[in-house]
């Protein structure tokens, strides 16, 4: 604007000067917005892409491919005349899938054939074989129909159908490929539901790894980590908002708990391996380890939170509460703390959803061991979760990609459903004065 | 006595010194003439036998629990005659006596282990033994003092909330505690990283491979502790990063507090949030098998020698993790600065985007570079991502097409698995928290300092 008084321009010249730039002031107006609009479809399709790519890769673990045969439990194959615990623990039943798999395909003679038809079925097969029997001793010496879990190449090839008339054959042989097809054909081989996947431990074969010793993994860490970081994270929040005296030890609480919320997890990791396991020898590998770390990790979120729902009780209850004569301590348990819980809820949901994702320092105190059996207490070794992912996303066999993102899929249908439950909650009991 | 059923006998003891003083007041009041007369409310003396009963046994307990390990151990150690030198052997033998005396050992033991395991189960016999008597006399003694000593006059209530307070401080301390304890198990382990490779060597060395040598004649296992590639790893990997996500998150903020309508908004901003609850794993499997392939197919196709672990595709996913981050701090400070400023640039005749990039930016520019500076300490501290799309391989390069290896997965890396605290090799991972614990911390310091200062211009 100077420069226009200084060269004293008439009114129509500043006018015409004016209308000049205004069409590129105008054009830098719609780049602007432009940007800002790409800048929000990037954050979208960032999600829509991260999400379909999951479920994409994860849907085809939830079914399994399963292979029906004509099962002879023979005595002299199975080794055994009768059907107790110690003689089941001994039976041969790898024998009786062989000679099955051999009766329904006798053209596999040579010794490279009868391996490559035995593979055909899951290592995991002959304990549902076993199961059966204990559960029908009659059996011993009949035949029957059962289905039996394939092994992982097998589902891999016959899930990559659909995508390419070729599939993906990896290890699978042209042999191989034409006896699954002949199967397919004759109906002897389905997709079925994988409740493997929800009831087993983690196993080497793909075709028998489940999530449920991860699962009760995460229940339990998570349980140690509320049992500790809830009362504790309120306890604090109370302190320093209803009685902490403004001081300089108040200032020194406040600023570690903003800098704690900052700190990267894997430092809390590493204080409970320096702490926790070398100097107080806790257990490797346990839950009650996990959660005293994530309580740490999970305290300054709670305490943060539980703040800002005391903070939101007007004063005006507590003055009333004081002018009938309560002590502070009474006001504060039987007249804010109720009217601020759903707030603190609220908080402490986000906080467990944290914990639930939470793998780096997790990493540090040793649950990344492979657990096979489905932990029982929290002293237990096991893992959670998403370090089971962390595990399965390194396994070189493809069928585990499809299993990483099923896992991916449950671990973010939990954190889902608790975040949406932290919001229904807010909104259904938060009050507002 | 096991420890569960003597927990769960104290808690059996604690009910009973409640229901003890709680009725001892009531007869009390009956006799003496109603409630009144009491000092306080009868719960109060229920609550306060019932501490005296518990505190003090449950303290000691605590305190016992947390060290007859180590005491055993030091105990059994000490009567052995020739014990192993290394860290490692006492180890191995304390673990040999601890399964013998469990009973899981096989197989022929030294007459000089037998020994030690049957002393080893006698102490842990007699450890529980006297943990559980002691506590149970405390718990007992102590309640039939606070029993003994009721009188209608004892002033309960304020006794209780004494303690009651105390519990709240302790509470509350909790946040100091952990950050001693981060800074003293950091800090112990790196003074003796640095003992053994000087800090000189740690910081400005180039060269970054931490396996030691088993054997003095083994070939290429020196140990070289140069963090210098892990630091400038980890600058490039934020680096890009923060290339992704200042620009998007602080547009779209913009975006949403100035321009879009409440329908937009109501819907956009959710989704944006999505991406801060996603776990850092799930980003790193996004990265490792689906951005990294597409990265280096793409630099393939326009003729680039592209790593299958990339700095690019690790940085580009963490950039995408931090949007939310960015623009929901810059969203507060945005929406801090107030409207009297904004009407009165669009007043003298600017346009949105000039009353945005020349009045509300500048009003909230403090705000945004404290947000700014919280997410580079969240991207230098993000550990998943790197480990699973990074790489392990200590490049010192500016490509980032290149795989490089960062602070935070050489501390996974040297970590995981069972360590030798006695070895270089997993003190280093020390040393390098250390580092890390302290950047963040020096600017997370700056950033809530900026940020708390700024809000109390407008407030």
């Amino acid at each position: 604007m100077t420069d226009l008084t200084q060269t004293k321009l008439t009114q129509q010249q500043v006018r015409e000067r004016i209308e000049q730039r205004l069409a590129s002031r105008h054009r830098k107006e719609k780049l602007f917005r432009g940007l800002g609009i790409a800048s929000i479809a990037f954050g979208v399709l960032a999600v829509l892409i991260l999400f379909t790519d999951i479920i994409g890769k994860g849907s085809g673990a939830f079914v399994q491919t399963a292979i029906e045969l004509r099962v002879h439990y023979d005595e002299q194959v199975l080794g055994i005349d009768k059907v107790d615990d110690e003689s089941l623990a001994w039976a041969n039943f790898t024998g009786v899938i062989r000679q099955a798999l051999q009766q329904r395909f006798p053209q596999a003679t040579s010794r490279g054939d009868k391996r490559e038809l035995n593979s055909l079925i899951s290592t995991g097969a002959p304990f549902t074989l076993r199961d059966r029997l204990k559960a029908n001793p009659e059996l011993l010496g009949q035949t029957e129909t059962v289905w039996l879990t394939a092994d992982d190449d097998v589902d891999t090839f016959v899930k990559s159908l659909s995508d390419s008339a070729e599939g993906f054959r990896g290890r699978t042989s042209d042999q191989k490929a034409g006896w699954i097809e002949q199967l397919m054909d004759s109906g002897e081989l389905k997709k079925r539901f994988n409740t493997t996947f929800f009831t087993n431990g983690d196993s080497r074969e793909p075709e028998q790894a489940g999530i449920r010793a991860a699962l009760m993994g995460s229940l339990f860490t998570l349980l140690v980590t509320l049992a500790l970081s809830f009362p504790i994270g309120v306890a604090a929040a109370i302190y320093l908002e209803e009685y902490a005296p403004k001081n300089r030890w108040t200032d020194l609480i406040e600023v570690n708990i903003n800098n704690l919320a900052a700190v990267p997890s894997i430092v809390f990791g590493l204080l409970g391996l320096a702490i926790f396991i070398n100097f107080f020898e806790l257990p490797r590998s346990a839950p009650l380890v996990g959660g005293l770390v994530l309580t740490l990790m999970t305290l300054p979120t709670i305490i943060i939170s539980s703040r800002a729902a005391l903070k939101a009780v007007p004063p005006s209850i507590r003055e009333a509460a004081m002018g009938m004569g309560a002590s502070r301590m009474q006001v504060v348990f039987h007249h804010v703390l109720p009217l601020a819980m759903p707030g603190m809820l609220t908080g402490a949901i986000i906080g467990m959803a944290q914990a639930l994702g939470e793998t780096a320092p997790l990493l540090m105190i040793g649950m990344v061991a492979f657990i096979v059996d489905v932990p029982g207490g929290i002293t237990d070794p096991s893992t959670v979760l998403p370090v089971q992912i962390f595990l399965w996303a390194d396994s070189p066999e493809r069928a585990f990609v499809e299993r990483t993102s099923a896992a991916i899929m449950v671990l973010l249908s939990f954190l889902i459903l608790m975040n949406t439950s932290a919001v229904l909650l807010r909104k259904k009991l938060e009050r507002r004065w | 006595m096991q420890t569960p059923t003597l927990f769960a006998l104290l808690l059996l003891l604690i009910l009973v010194a409640y229901g003890t003083g709680f009725s001892r007041a009531l007869t009390a009041a009956r006799t003496s003439g109603g409630l009144r007369k009491l000092a306080s409310l009868p719960s109060y003396y229920g609550l306060h036998t019932a501490l005296w009963c518990g505190l003090p046994a449950l303290l000691l307990l605590g305190i016992w629990l947390a060290f007859d390990d180590a005491i055993i151990r030091a105990l059994v150690m000490n009567g052995i005659a020739d014990k192993p030198d290394t860290v490692a052997g006492q180890n191995l033998l304390y673990a040999q006596i601890q399964n013998l005396a469990a009973g899981h050992l096989f197989g022929e033991a030294s007459p000089q282990v037998q020994a030690a395991a049957e002393r080893f189960t006698d102490l842990r016999n007699g450890s529980r033994n006297l943990q559980a008597a002691l506590s149970l006399i405390l718990a007992i003694g102590l309640g039939a003092f606070a029993v003994l000593r009721f009188s209608p006059q004892l002033r309960a209530r304020e006794k209780v909330e004494k303690v009651l307070r105390g519990v709240l401080i302790t509470c509350a301390c909790a946040a100091i505690f952990t950050t001693v304890g981060i800074l003293l198990s950091v800090l112990f382990e790196s003074l003796r990283f640095f003992q053994s490779v000087p800090i000189t060597e740690f910081l400005f060395g180039l060269h970054w491979s931490p396996q030691m040598a088993l054997r003095a004649d083994q070939v290429g296992s020196s140990g070289a502790f140069g963090a210098v590639p892990l630091f400038t790893g980890t600058l490039m990997v934020s680096a890009i990063a923060m290339f992704v996500a200042v620009p998007v998150g602080l547009m779209s903020a913009i975006y949403l507090a100035e321009y879009a309508s409440k329908r937009v908004r109501t819907f956009a901003k959710p989704v944006i949030e999505i991406l801060a609850g996603v776990p850092t794993v799930v980003y790193g499997f996004f990265a490792a098998l689906t951005v990294a392939p597409f990265i280096r197919d793409l630099a393939m196709s326009m003729g680039l020698q592209a790593s299958s672990e990339s700095a690019l595709a690790a940085g580009l996913v963490m950039g995408i993790m931090i949007i939310p981050f960015v623009s929901s701090l810059s969203d507060d400070v945005i929406n801090a600065v107030p409207q009297s400023l904004r009407d009165g640039a669009l007043g003298l005749g600017s346009t949105k985007s000039e009353t945005v990039r020349k009045v509300v930016i500048p009003a909230a520019l403090p705000g945004i570079v404290g947000g700014v500076l919280l997410a580079v300490s969240r991207a230098i501290g993000e550990t998943m991502i790197v480990v699973m799309a990074a790489g392990l391989a200590a490049n010192l390069t500016a490509n980032p097409l290149e795989s490089v290896t960062t602070v935070t997965v050489q501390i996974v890396t040297l970590l995981v698995g069972d360590q030798e605290f006695d070895s270089p090799k997993t003190l280093a991972a020390f040393a390098l928290g250390l580092m890390l614990f302290l950047s963040t911390l020096v600017l997370n310091f700056i950033a809530l300092h900026v940020v708390k200062k700024y809000r109390e211009q407008y407030d």
